[in-house]
C-alpha cells in the first residue's frame, strides 16, 4: 500500500513540475496586470530548442539554457507587443501559440526529415538527495527527482518572496492593482510589466525545458499538450499564491499519475474524465469562489496615462 | 448617392491595414523558408500551383474554406459584441459531435420533415456551450477567456471519450465513429470533387450575420456593447441578456460549421478532426476586420493557404504547419496595425510629410 502511494506520488510530483513551473511564471505575469495565455506557446518553443541544443551539444544544461532564452525571446515578443504596442493582449497570446505550434513543427521536420526520425536527447537524469530520500514515503518521492524538480520545489518560496518581500514585487503587484496610481507615483508602469513577463517567460522556458529534456527525451509536435491552459487554471485555482498553486499542480499531478493506476487495476471510470476534472475545477472554483479568490483589478487592461 | 470611385477608395483604405499584415506575414514566411534554403518564389509559386493549379485543387481550396468561415463569423460576432470568447474550437467539435451521433444512431432524423429540428439540436450544442460561458461571464464574473479555454478542453476530452467509447465504430479498430447515413451527408455539388454544399451555406449565413450585425436593430445594440458597454446599459439596452445572446449565436454558428465539417468532407468523427479551426478563425476574423461578408476572402485566403501547403509538403517536402507560421504572424501583424501605438506613428510619418 505505502509502495503504491510512493509511486503515486512519485510520478505526481514529476508529472506536476511543468504545470508549478508554469504556473508559477503566470502568477508573475498577470500580478502585474498582463493575461499571457501564449503559455503554451512559449512552452513549446522552449521544448523545441531545449531538445535540439541539448542533442547538438550532449550537455542537458546548455539545452536548458537554449529552452530558457528561446522562451524569454517569445516573452518579450509578447511583451514588446502587449505592453510596448499596447496591443490586446489575448488575440496577441492566441497569435503566438498558432505561430509557435508552426514555427516548431516546419523546424522539426526541417532539421530532422518529414517522418520524425526517433530523437533520443540527452537529458537530466534521477539526481537522489542523500539522507532525504530516505525519509519515509515522501522521502523517495519527493528526493529521487531529477535536477528540474529540485529547481522548481526552490521557485515556490522564491516566487513567493519576490511577489511579497521585495520591492520589485510590491511594485509589480500595485502595477497590477492600479497602473495609475504607480504611475503616479513616479514608476514606469510600462518597464515593470515588461520585467514581469520576461520574468514569467523564463519559467516557461524552464516549463518546456523540462518536457523535452526531463520527461519525453524528446521532442514532438504539439507535445505541450494542453499543459499551458492547465497552468492557466492553476493559477486562478490557487488564487493567484505560490503555495497554493505548488499544491493545486500536484493535485493536477496526481489525478494524472493516477488515471495510470486505474489503468493498470483495470477500473472501468474513462481516463478522459479524469483529464476532464482539472477544467471543470477550474470553472466551478473560479464561478464559485470568486470572493475568496480576487483577479488583479487591472488584468487583461492596458495602461495608458490619460490626457 | 456616393460615387462609386468614392466607395472604392473607402474599402481599400479599410483593406489596407489586413492587406498590409498578410503581406507582412508573408514576408516573414519568405524569410523563414530561404533560411531553410529554399527560393521564396519556388515555395510561393508551389503554394499557388498547390491551391489554385486546377479544378480540383481549387475545390480543395474551396473546401478548406468552409470551416473557417463559420468559425471565423462566430468569432468576429462575439469579438463584435466585446466578448473574448475563445471557445469556437469547442463549439465546433460539439456540433461535430452532435451531426455524428444523429447521423450514425438515428439517421431517420435526418428526414425533411425533422430537418430543420435536427439543425436546431446541433445549432443548440454550440449555442449551450456558449451560453454557459456568457452565464460564468455576467452572472460570477468568470472571464470568457478562461471558461471557454477550459470548455474546449472539456469538449476535446469528452470527443475522446465517444470515439473510443460509445461512438467508436462498430469494427472496434481504430477511435473513430461508423460512417454517417447517406441522407445525413450533404449534396456533393461539384462532380468529380469534394465540394459540398456547405460553402453555399457558408456564404448565406455570412449575409445573414451581415444583415443581423449591420441592417437589424439587435445587431446594432451587440456593436453598442462591444464598444461602450456602460453607454449601452444608460441607453437602456439589457446588456446581459445581449452578451449571453451573442455568445449563444457565436457558439451555434461555430457548431453549424463542425456539423457541416463532417456531414460534407469526413463522413465522419475522430479526434483530430479539427486542425485547430476554432483557433485559426480568430485569425480569419481579425483578417477581415472583424466583418461578415470581409472575413470571407480571409477565410477563403487562408483555406487557400492550407491547401497549397500541402503542395509544399509533397513536392518541396517543407512541412505543412507553415500555414501555421504564416497565419500566427498574420494575427500579431494584424493585432500590431490596430494598436494606438501603430496609429500615432502613421500620423506622426503622415504629418511630416
Amino acid at each position: 500500500m505505502m509502495e503504491i502511494f510512493t509511486s503515486l506520488l512519485t510520478s505526481g510530483i514529476s508529472l506536476a513540475t511543468p504545470l508549478l513551473l508554469a504556473a508559477l511564471g503566470e502568477i508573475i505575469i498577470e500580478k502585474s496586470g498582463i493575461i499571457n495565455i501564449a503559455l503554451e506557446g512559449m512552452m513549446l518553443v522552449a521544448a523545441f530548442f531545449a531538445m535540439y541544443v541539448a542533442l547538438i551539444s550532449g550537455s542537458p544544461i546548455l539545452g536548458l539554457v537554449a529552452g530558457v532564452f528561446s522562451a524569454l525571446l517569445s516573452a518579450a515578443i509578447f511583451a514588446l507587443f502587449c505592453v510596448g504596442a499596447q496591443a490586446d493582449q489575448i488575440i496577441t497570446g492566441a497569435g503566438l501559440n498558432i505561430f509557435a505550434l508552426g514555427l516548431t513543427g516546419v523546424l522539426l521536420r526541417r532539421i530532422f526529415g518529414l517522418t520524425g526520425a526517433t530523437i533520443t536527447a540527452p537529458t537530466f537524469t534521477i539526481l537522489p538527495v542523500p539522507f532525504l530520500q530516505k525519509l519515509p514515503i515522501i522521502g523517495p518521492a519527493l528526493f529521487t527527482q531529477n535536477a528540474l524538480v529540485y529547481l522548481a520545489l526552490l521557485l515556490i518560496p522564491i516566487t513567493w518572496l519576490l511577489l511579497t518581500r521585495t520591492r520589485l514585487g510590491l511594485h509589480l503587484r500595485a502595477v497590477g492593482e492600479n497602473p495609475a496610481a504607480v504611475d503616479a507615483a513616479g514608476l514606469p508602469v510600462q518597464r515593470l510589466r515588461f520585467a514581469a513577463v520576461l520574468i514569467g517567460g523564463s519559467y516557461c522556458g524552464l516549463a518546456g525545458a523540462y518536457l523535452s529534456i526531463a520527461q519525453a527525451n524528446t521532442f514532438i509536435e504539439g507535445m505541450t499538450a494542453g499543459r499551458g491552459f492547465i497552468a492557466l487554471a492553476i493559477v486562478i485555482f490557487a488564487g493567484w499564491r505560490p503555495f497554493a498553486a505548488a499544491a493545486v499542480a500536484l493535485l493536477f499531478g496526481v489525478a494524472s499519475a493516477l488515471q495510470f493506476q486505474f489503468q493498470a487495476f483495470g477500473l472501468k471510470v474513462p481516463y478522459q474524465f479524469f483529464l476532464m476534472l482539472p477544467y471543470i475545477l477550474t470553472i466551478v472554483v473560479a464561478a464559485f469562489f470568486r470572493h475568496r479568490i480576487q483577479a488583479p483589478a487591472a488584468m487583461a487592461k492596458s495602461y495608458f496615462r490619460e490626457g | 448617392m456616393r460615387r462609386p470611385t468614392e466607395i472604392l477608395r473607402q474599402m481599400a483604405l479599410w483593406f489596407l491595414p489586413a492587406m498590409l499584415a498578410f503581406v507582412s506575414a508573408s514576408g516573414f514566411g519568405a524569410l523563414l523558408v530561404s533560411g531553410f534554403g529554399y527560393s521564396p518564389l519556388l515555395v510561393f509559386s508551389t503554394l499557388w500551383e498547390g491551391a489554385f493549379g486546377d479544378a480540383y485543387r481549387f475545390s480543395e481550396t474551396l473546401l478548406k474554406t468552409v470551416p473557417l468561415v463559420f468559425t471565423g463569423l462566430a468569432v468576429a460576432l462575439s469579438f463584435r459584441t466585446g466578448i473574448w470568447n475563445i471557445g469556437a474550437e469547442g463549439q465546433f467539435l460539439a456540433g461535430a459531435l452532435i451531426v455524428t451521433v444523429f447521423g450514425v444512431k438515428a439517421a431517420n432524423l435526418f428526414a425533411p420533415i425533422f430537418f430543420l429540428l435536427t439543425t436546431i439540436d446541433i445549432f443548440l450544442s454550440g449555442a449551450l456551450l456558449g451560453i454557459l460561458a456568457g452565464w460564468l461571464r455576467e452572472k460570477h464574473g468568470v472571464s470568457e477567456v478562461i471558461s471557454t479555454i477550459m470548455l474546449n478542453m472539456i469538449v476535446l476530452q469528452f470527443l475522446g471519450y465517444a470515439v473510443h467509447g460509445p461512438l467508436q465504430e462498430a469494427a472496434r479498430t481504430y477511435p473513430q465513429s461508423d460512417r454517417l447515413a447517406e441522407v445525413a451527408r450533404l449534396s456533393q455539388l461539384w462532380p468529380g470533387t469534394r465540394l459540398h454544399s456547405g460553402v453555399i451555406i457558408a456564404v448565406l449565413l455570412a449575409i445573414v450575420l451581415w444583415l443581423v450585425l449591420f441592417r437589424l436593430p439587435f445587431g446594432f445594440r451587440l456593436r453598442v456593447i462591444g464598444q461602450n458597454p456602460h453607454a449601452a446599459r444608460f441607453a437602456g439596452i439589457n446588456v446581459s441578456r445581449h452578451i449571453i445572446a451573442a455568445f449563444a449565436l457565436s457558439g451555434g454558428l461555430a457548431a453549424i460549421g463542425g456539423a457541416i465539417e463532417v456531414a460534407g468532407v469526413t463522413g465522419r468523427l475522430y479526434e483530430n478532426i479539427s486542425p485547430g479551426y476554432g483557433f485559426t478563425g480568430i485569425a480569419v476574423a481579425m483578417l477581415g476586420r472583424l466583418h461578415p461578408l470581409g472575413l470571407l476572402p480571409a477565410a477563403f485566403l487562408f483555406g487557400a493557404l492550407e491547401s497549397g501547403a500541402r503542395a509544399l509538403q509533397r513536392n518541396l517536402g517543407l512541412s505543412s504547419v507553415l500555414a501555421e507560421v504564416i497565419q500566427g504572424m498574420t494575427i500579431l501583424f494584424v493585432v500590431l496595425f490596430e494598436t494606438r501605438w501603430f496609429r500615432e506613428l502613421l500620423n506622426k510619418r503622415l504629418n511630416v510629410k
